[in-house]
């Protein structure tokens, strides 16, 4: 480390202010562990009501899963040609809104991107709660989830049979699993030190006990560092080829098919692409809201935001490629079946929802060439939400329009949902935010040892310069 | 067997005749940065640093030698992408033997996707039980608690500690040296 500080010129605070404020390491501690640490009696009433509603939707789900194992499989629309419908649809969509917090965590550390610390924790809780949510729909499509241990390689006595690892659906098992218990290790990890620093923190005796178990007594020792940051570079860089590998092999349950639509080999990159957008948008829906109720506006910037958006239009752009790619292979390829399954996306019975998506992915998002619009915090909370909505509606069209228009014209059907498909996925969208809510009222929601790393890094290089207020908070 | 509180913190090392090192602090990253070159240049060998993050520069300031962590990883990964081919073989091609769409018993192409995960399962399990056993964590109880300001280490003091194994340790002296290089609270404390 070289001894000379090297600070900015005070001509260029404009262009490049500091990407967190707060007056010292000590104000930041406060600001995120009061969080953390008020009296959960005395937490503001909207967050109960906000909580007791996203609960009763969390109910909702319950109910609904406990109906399908009682009554049988029929109670969701799934039937022929359509056998995989919403279930699917739903499981890669949670999955693709996981991508982003293994993206920001992993990839971004990589390429030494700072404004990661402010977003990673919760954008990785957000990974673990949205994988939850995914795994629930093939667990529950089986009919029987308690023999779901038939999915893994276990000997057991009640079937002679093994897997068979010729077939994708295995290797999602593989790669779901892999992903959920890399990402809880990876966060679990990143949690220690600011455990740490509650535990250091907690006044009662209880709190004292259970953030000393969890932070497993650690000291933050020059030592415990070494080996901490290579452990987490080693995971960053697991991680990196996993989240590739994972919206990949969801891809391939549907590429290595023989379906027109499915049957194409641009299908991983263009999933995992879409995956990041749609879970860019999900970070930003979620980080929007605790940044203003929490007031993190100093360490949630607009030039975080501004970030996420880029990534979102380039996602959203590569996205919109893939799309063209598709339409212009189906006619390249000279292929019937592939022409008609494309022309029958646009203009057959679910036009609507292909347009819909065509809208929410490929043009909305473009809007962010312009500064103004991806600075300014309705168009962006907006534009979250409406590209969610566009990639749940990317699945359901790649699932559903291909399967609705069979081989032989009297195999041909259309897909109705039931209220229980309806209610079930709400579910998972309520047990997703009480998840979060949890999260975020008793963990630290920002990374406070990564944010004290830029900002004491910052304080150096921002001497004594006043930072420009930011407008549009 | 009755257990003598006093015998069993002789086993653990910890006691009031013991001493484990001498502490200071430090507001700053920089100043805990130089202050730990000059110590070591002073002739300290054990010496560690306490920090609400990561300090680079610490490392090296202080003589801490580089993670093992790969070394402990890297078989292990090895082994995980063994476990998937040799699991996909045994189950494919002796086991269950069924000629499932025309494919092979066994074939390194489709057994890709399961060797790649699995390599990455047991990488991340070595990576995080490894640097927990190399950071001898988790655990209950260190001598560095006791000194009074332990618990800012976590918030926004930077620790600088001389300890008591170093073969050059004197606490009166070292107390004096932590001082000379500008640590404030100087402590011995006992573990």
């Amino acid at each position: 480390m070289s001894d000379v500080a090297i600070t900015q010129n005070p001509a260029l605070i404009e262009v490049n202010p500091p990407l967190v404020r707060a007056a010292d390491l000590h104000s930041l501690t406060e600001q995120i562990s009061t969080i953390v640490e008020g009296d959960v009696l005395k937490t503001p009433m909207k967050y109960w009501i906000t909580l007791s509603i996203t609960g009763s939707v969390t109910v909702l789900l319950l109910a609904m899963l406990t109906y399908l194992v009682a009554t049988g499989i029929g109670v969701w629309g799934n039937n022929r040609p359509i056998g995989w419908a919403w279930d699917i649809t739903n499981f890669v969509f949670w999955i693709g809104i996981g991508h982003a917090g293994t993206l920001i965590s992993a990839i971004l550390f990589l390429f030494r991107q700072k404004w990661r610390t402010s977003i990673n924790r919760s954008a990785e809780a957000m990974t673990l709660f949205a994988v939850m949510c995914a795994g629930i729909f093939p667990l529950f499509h089986t009919g029987r989830p308690w023999r779901a241990y038939w999915l893994f390689p276990v000997p057991n006595t009640d079937i002679t049979m093994w897997q068979n690892f010729r077939s994708p659906l295995i290797w999602d098992v593989f790669a779901v699993s892999t992903y959920f218990t890399v990402s809880l290790l990876f966060w679990y990890t990143g949690l220690v030190p600011d455990l740490a620093t509650l535990r250091d923190r907690a006044i009662s005796k209880i709190k004292q006990w259970v953030f000393g178990i969890l932070s497993l007594g650690w000291r933050g020792s020059a030592r415990h560092w070494r080996n901490y940051e290579a452990a987490y570079l080693i995971l960053a860089g697991i991680s990196t080829p996993l989240v590739l590998s994972v919206h990949s092999v969801v891809s391939f349950d549907f590429a290595t098919s023989v379906i027109p639509g499915w049957h194409t080999t641009i299908f991983p990159p263009y999933f995992v692409a879409g995956a990041i957008f749609s879970g860019f948008a999900c970070v930003m829906t979620l980080l929007l809201v605790a940044r203003w109720t929490l007031n993190l506006q100093n360490l949630i910037t607009i030039k975080h935001l501004e970030n996420m958006n880029k990534i979102i239009l380039v996602t959203g752009s590569i996205v919109g490629y893939a799309y063209a790619c598709e339409f212009f292979i189906a006619w390249f390829s000279g292929n019937i079946y592939e022409r008609f399954t494309f022309w029958n996306r646009a203009f057959g019975p679910y036009w609507w929802a292909a347009w819909s998506m065509y809208t929410r992915n490929v043009f909305i998002p473009q809007l962010y060439w312009f500064k103004k619009l991806r600075t300014n915090l309705w168009v962006m909370f907006v534009i979250s939400i409406t590209t969610n909505i566009g990639m749940w509606f990317e699945r359901f069209v790649i699932i559903a329009t291909s399967l609705t228009r069979d081989f032989l014209p009297t195999s041909w059907g259309f897909f109705h949902p039931t209220w229980v498909d309806m209610c079930t996925f709400a579910g998972t969208i309520g047990l997703f935010l009480t998840l979060f809510l949890i999260f975020a009222r008793f963990l630290p929601m920002i990374a406070i040892s990564e944010v004290k790393g830029v900002l004491s890094h910052e304080k150096r290089f921002f001497k004594g310069q006043k930072a420009p207020v930011e407008v549009n908070q | 067997m009755k257990l003598d509180p006093d015998q069993i913190r002789e086993k653990l090392g910890i006691g009031a005749d013991k001493v484990y090192g001498v502490i200071g602090e430090f507001d700053d990253p920089h100043e805990l940065v130089h202050a730990g070159r000059k110590i070591r240049e002073m002739g300290y060998t054990k010496l560690d640093a306490m920090t609400p993050f990561p300090v680079h520069g610490i490392d090296d300031a202080i003589g801490i030698p580089y993670s093992k962590l790969g070394w402990i990883v890297i078989p292990v990964s090895l082994a995980g992408t063994a476990t998937a081919a040799l699991l996909i073989w045994y189950v494919g091609a002796i086991q269950d033997k069924f000629v499932i769409g025309g494919k092979p018993l066994f074939d390194f192409t489709f057994s890709i996707p399961v060797m790649f995960e699995l390599t990455i399962l047991f990488t991340a399990f070595a990576t995080f039980m490894g640097m927990w056993a190399l950071n001898g964590l988790p655990r209950l109880y260190h001598p560095s608690l006791n000194y009074k300001n332990s618990h800012r280490a976590s918030d926004d003091r930077f620790l600088l500690v001389i300890e008591a194994d170093d073969p050059n340790f004197d606490a009166q002296k070292s107390a004096e040296h932590l001082r000379s290089v500008g640590a404030g609270d100087v402590e011995v404390v006992e573990g």
